[in-house]
């Protein structure tokens, strides 16, 4: 595509794991408006995923990354930087939590799982910033991903609404810091989209009912809608933006009540005991 | 054949990019199709999506050969 938004500018994508994923929406996005690709996954399970994935969007570079592992994630950089010396963008879609702790309780999230949330879903993205900034001489953007449930309380969404609040909050400090380079950093809350990752959350069939029927937008938003917000967010459109949490949610996070139209939806959506 | 065994058997074909013939009534996603824990995942978001049904997590993990899946969706939708 020629005369592109992102024409000439290079970008590590984080955490994709499928075509259902938030990340492919904001790679294809970025592909099609000119961008070029590279991604990070972890594990073999993902790497036949992210591959033919990646092929797709006409990239080639495709690294494994375990970002709980310092020596990893300063591979992946030193494979960026040989390879294209620097870079424009990344785009971070990585979060995790022991899925039996995502329902139920808060108050019973242990010690371990905590810590391990906080590794993965946001010191991550503070590791991964860093030494993204060391390759953006010429400035750059940075994006994260986040949940509502970092702002008010979510059913079952629990250590790891603590863990986006947490993130959110390093958006912010990160913000201040490589502001001064030309580097921005923002961070995108998607309202709910099934994803791999979403079928870790306790009756999240019945939370996406219930956004559709109360969100602004009486719908859900797809990968597509977080695709073009994230466009403008890792593009030149964005210039004047950093330190931003962007809400893709069809509104929701405006609403105070159920919406008076909306039906009763615990006859047609089964809540989980 | 009936009408949902076609579908899941297209869906399983597809997305494990496997053989119609090795897709019998008792093939086991795992076991014998080569599927691995996030195939299986994805298989049942597939399922749910072609189907317009919900299959909570507990009938998700019993559901293990491609038979157990028409059953399940049979009853289901």
């Amino acid at each position: 595509m020629s005369g592109g938004l992102m024409d000439g500018k290079r970008g590590l994508i984080m955490g994709l794991a499928n075509d259902k994923s938030i990340a492919w929406g904001i790679a294809r996005a970025c592909a099609e408006a000119g961008a070029e690709l590279a991604f990070s996954y972890q594990g073999e399970q993902m790497k036949k995923r992210v591959g033919p994935l990646a092929e797709q969007l006409g990239s080639n570079i495709v690294v494994p990354c375990d970002v709980m592992d310092e020596a990893s994630v300063d591979a992946l950089f030193d494979e960026l930087k040989e390879k294209w010396g620097k870079i424009d963008f990344i785009v971070h879609a990585i979060g995790f939590s022991d899925k039996n702790q995502l329902r139920g309780r808060y108050a019973d999230t242990t010690r371990e799982n905590f810590t391990m949330t906080m590794d993965v879903s946001v010191y991550s993205f503070t590791a991964v910033a860093r030494r993204a900034a060391d390759l953006m001489p010429d400035g750059g953007s940075m994006l994260t991903l986040t949940y509502y449930g970092a702002e008010q309380v979510m059913p079952h969404y629990n250590v790891m609404g603590v863990a986006k609040a947490a993130l959110e909050a390093s958006v912010r400090y990160l913000a201040e810091d490589f502001g001064k380079d030309g580097i921005r950093v923002n961070a995108i809350s998607a309202g709910p989209i099934r994803t791999l990752a979403a079928s870790g959350i306790g009756d999240f069939r019945y939370i996406l009912k219930w956004n559709e029927l109360n969100s602004p937008l009486r719908r859900n938003v797809t990968i597509d809608d977080v695709g073009k917000s994230a466009l403008y967010l890792l593009s030149d459109l964005g210039s004047g933006v950093t330190g931003e949490t962007h809400h893709v949610d069809a509104g929701y996070h405006v609403v105070g009540m159920k919406a008076v139209d909306a039906p009763d939806i615990d006859v047609t959506v089964k809540k989980e005991d | 054949m009936s009408d949902v065994a076609d579908r899941v058997k297209k869906i399983v074909v597809e997305h494990l990019g496997v053989e119609e013939d090795k897709v019998t009534e008792s093939a086991s996603f795992i076991d014998d199709l080569g599927a691995d824990s996030l195939d299986t995942v994805e298989l049942v978001m597939a399922f749910e999506e072609e189907f317009g049904i919900e299959i909570p997590d507990d009938a998700a993990e019993s559901i293990q050969t491609f038979g157990d899946a028409v059953k399940f969706i049979s009853e289901a939708a």
